[in-house]
């Protein structure tokens, strides 16, 4: 979705479109009986923050998987960086800078919270010691540094999530891929994750975020793509999303829309 | 202070034989002998997770191999150790690579060892140029350069040094990115991937060194007891007395499987004295039985990390 | 006929997957304890099959419960506990000979035009296809057998809508060992038997399931065809001592090649 920059084609709400970081094209993944994406595209830009929303099961998680190396689509394309992540093993996907978290957290229950995030940061910093003191670093900046000698299994939700956020960071990401980072929690915690990935997004790091949580997809994200069924059916600015009719539509009998803006 | 006490101990263990009888110090030979095997086992079973309860067939590659070489081609075994131990990493890494890369975990993992160390024990049993269903028998010379000794005493250092060597890898692997990848690698591949490390490749790496490491064993075996039956030598038994003792004494850790092994290896031998008796054959297989079940239900981590956390509080 | 022998074996793993995956060496060990009644088997099969509910049931509420949130090497080495000691026990109780019980059915013959059929296989063929309906009738027809499936395929959400997930647990883990009870009483005049004849059963029941795909009834039905044929093939064309290799073969490649099985509803 590059557009030559010229005055009559720049959108009045965005500002110079940023160069192409990942590009999805025409993704499609099917289940037995289920679509669950179909021909999928979009892009995200360096630096930007996307957000892909839509109802329950309309494949956002599994666009994610597709992105990170955990499905192979069917048909379709993802391009980071101009290079082809087909048949990319999750972990080359991680070293090339795109970094997930996971819906349903997954922190190492037996290790402590420190050498859980060691675990991310020793991919560039072989060195135990180097990576330990990296860690605790990212740890530091995520407010988890009193914990980290703690076991992980031994963490609030709260917590969890910035641990989470905590492991992905430590591997130095040019796109964060966030799913449902916001989940369950409450005000205040919502509004320090959200302080959070703006700080992480102003070093730099692109994000892209699976949210329901809809006051933080508004007051966060540059783009909105929704997607029902696995399908595009909106893309825009959170002002233009929101008015959709098509947007409003697809969510009229979902109760999971947390604070829809009015 | 660590560092310490290990010395201390290593001292302990170097000074025993000048003070055991005979009786004793065979036990002690079988208790450091396992050991070693133990903690072969651990780099793959405890640290890494993944559970193989066909260890043995490791053993008896290397056995099988040392004694074949040392009878036919007049190969001295301490360089046929080395060739059986190579045969026996090689064999591990194709079973490594079959579960790995297949994606088997956890259970399914378990079957395919078990599977292949049955596999072995089968063909070695009908192939009659490995001696068949009898096994291989090795005569008793004495010689040192042929792995044998007539001091007990010998075999006792020897394996101590086994178990020190196996040991030192486990402490080496622990504290680098290796050791600690595989901690996480025990607790969520998907989430390691997620992270950029690419598991497949830290546990085939476990994997081989610990085959290597418990196809030396072999040798050890071979020319301490001087026969190799298929049935003993790959079999399920020979398997799950490797595993026992890690996983009682505490898998993932430094200690356990040299702990597991202070333990169990003197109540294997009690019990087959009192039991062995009154025709009680694999009574102390019940004992092992009902340890895992109680250690698995109270203390999971094994009886290391029990006793440690008792002291700290003391 | 030997598929009505892989077929019960095929059966009575199914009804664990409502727990997971381990199912355990020991409760088909168990059989071999269950077998030694006196009474001829045919009759006594069902006595079997009721002692090995409730030693099911007290393994599964007593152990396996513990532990059901607990990293997955633990359950497999509480599985390997009980096995160990199970067939020990059974070594230790009954020594190493094998035995064999002589049922008044096993020496009958009977002629079906110009073939003579073995009585005893026959009726273990038919009790296994009996079992099996039942079995299946039970999980698709009735509240707990449904409980069940739900469990199994979904623990979270059995939770959620009240399910007393424990319970099912106990009484799915509880029919599978009957099954195995059964089993083994029905097979015992056929097969000559010894403790550790358990892992051999246990390696072909699991290729079965493994072929059939977990969790799934027809699957463990079809699985056991296929499985007694091949092996019936195997014992055509290879020696016998050779026979235990192919099984352990065919478990391999198994293994690598489909694990999730042809009907199998979960993945690898």
């Amino acid at each position: 979705m590059t557009e030559p920059d010229t005055a009559s084609n720049r959108p009045p709400t965005l500002q110079a479109v940023p160069p192409l970081l990942l590009e999805v094209q025409s993704l499609s993944k099917r289940f037995g009986g289920l679509q669950a994406v179909k021909d999928l595209s979009f892009t995200v830009g360096e630096g930007e923050i996307v957000a892909l929303i839509g109802p329950n099961g309309a494949g956002k998680t599994t666009a994610f998987a597709l992105i990170s190396g955990f499905l192979a689509p069917d048909t379709g394309r993802v391009t980071f960086r101009g290079r082809d992540l087909a048949g990319l093993k999750p972990h080359r996907v991680n070293a090339l800078g795109v970094a997930r978290t996971f819906q349903i957290m997954r922190p190492f229950p037996r290790l402590t919270v420190v050498r859980n995030v060691m675990i991310a940061t020793l991919g560039h910093h072989p060195a135990p010691a180097e990576a330990e003191r990296r860690a605790r670093a990212v740890l530091a900046e995520l407010s988890l540094a009193d914990k980290a000698d703690a076991l992980a299994g031994s963490l609030t939700l709260a917590e969890r999530k910035r641990l989470e956020l905590a492991r992905a960071l430590g591997t130095e990401p040019a796109l964060l891929l966030l799913d449902e980072v916001m989940s369950g929690l409450n005000e205040a915690e919502t509004e320090r994750i959200l302080e959070l990935v703006r700080a992480i997004n102003r070093r730099g790091v692109a994000i892209l975020l699976i949210e329901h949580v809809m006051r933080a997809v508004m007051s966060l994200a540059q783009r909105i793509v929704v997607l029902n069924h696995g399908e595009r059916i909106a893309e825009g600015p959170p002002e233009a999303v929101a008015g959709d009719p098509k947007v409003i539509e697809a969510y009229l009998g979902n109760e999971d829309v947390a604070g829809a803006p009015a | 202070m660590r560092t310490a006490a290990a010395l201390v101990a290593v001292a302990v263990l170097l000074a025993l034989p000048a003070v055991l009888n005979a009786y004793a110090l065979t036990i002690f030979i079988l208790i450091l002998f396992y050991a070693f095997l133990a903690q072969a086992w651990n780099i793959l079973g405890g640290y890494a997770g993944q559970l193989s309860v066909g260890h043995a067939a490791f053993v008896g590659v290397g056995g099988y191999t040392s004694a074949m070489l040392a009878a036919h081609w007049a190969v001295t075994p301490w360089l046929g150790m080395l060739v059986g131990a190579g045969l026996a990493a090689v064999l591990g890494a194709i079973i490594g690579y079959l579960g790995f890369r297949f994606g088997l975990r956890g259970f399914y993992f378990v079957l395919l060892t078990v599977a292949f160390a049955e596999v072995c024990r089968i063909l070695v049993s009908n192939i009659d140029a490995l001696g068949g269903a009898l096994g291989l028998y090795i005569t008793f010379t004495g010689d040192p350069r042929q792995f044998q000794f007539q001091d007990q005493r010998v075999y006792y250092y020897v394996a101590l040094a086994l178990t020190l060597l196996a040991t030192g890898m486990a402490a080496l692997i622990e504290r680098r990115r290796f050791g600690i990848y595989l901690t996480a690698i025990r607790d969520d591949e998907g989430a390691c991937e997620a992270l950029g490390v690419d598991t497949f490749r830290y546990k085939m790496l476990a994997m081989v060194v610990s085959s290597f490491l418990t196809g030396l064993g072999g040798t050890f075996y071979a020319f301490y007891l001087f026969s190799l039956q298929p049935n003993t030598v790959f079999g399920i038994p020979l398997s799950v007395e490797i595993i026992i003792r890690p996983i009682i004494g505490g898998a993932g850790t430094l200690l356990g499987p040299i702990l597991g092994s202070f333990i169990l290896t003197p109540l294997a031998e009690l019990s087959r004295q009192y039991f062995g008796q009154s025709g009680l054959h694999g009574a102390h297989l019940i004992v092992y039985g009902l340890l895992l079940v109680s250690v698995v239900l109270f203390l999971p981590h094994g009886a290391y990390p029990y006793l440690r956390r008792l002291f700290k509080r003391a | 006929m030997a598929v009505g022998l892989t077929l019960i074996f095929g059966v009575m793993r199914v009804v664990n997957f409502a727990h997971g995956d381990m199912m355990v060496w020991g409760m088909y060990l168990a059989f071999v304890l269950a077998t030694r009644a006196g009474i001829d088997p045919y009759l006594s099969f069902a006595f079997c099959a009721a002692a090995l509910f409730v030693l099911g049931v007290a393994v599964q509420r007593g152990l396996v419960d513990r532990i059901v949130d607990a990293p997955h090497e633990m359950q497999i080495l509480l599985m390997l506990g009980v096995a160990l000691v199970l067939e020990n026990l059974a070594l230790a109780v009954f020594g190493p000979e094998p035995a064999r019980i002589r049922s008044a059915l096993a020496r009958l013959t009977w002629e079906v035009g110009p073939l003579y059929v073995d009585v005893a296989r026959l009726v273990t063929f038919v009790v296994a296809i009996v079992l099996t309906l039942a079995l299946w009738l039970f999980l698709f027809r009735t509240e707990l057998g449904r409980l069940i499936r739900a469990s199994a395929d979904n623990p979270y959400g059995a939770r959620v809508i009240g399910a007393d997930v424990r319970r099912i647990y106990a009484a799915a883990f509880g029919i599978g060992a009957a099954c195995v009870g059964a089993a083994g009483a029905l097979v015992a005049p056929i097969l000559p038997f010894q403790p550790t004849t358990g892992l051999s059963l246990s390696v072909t029941s699991f290729n079965i399931v493994i072929i059939g795909g977990m969790g799934s009834l027809v699957g463990a039905f079809v699985g056991g065809l296929l499985v007694s044929v091949a092996e019936s093939l195997g014992a055509v064309f290879l020696r016998p001592s050779l026979k235990e290799l192919f099984s352990f073969g065919l478990l391999i490649l198994i293994l690598l090649l489909r694990p999730a099985g042809l009907f199998g509803r979960r993945a690898a």
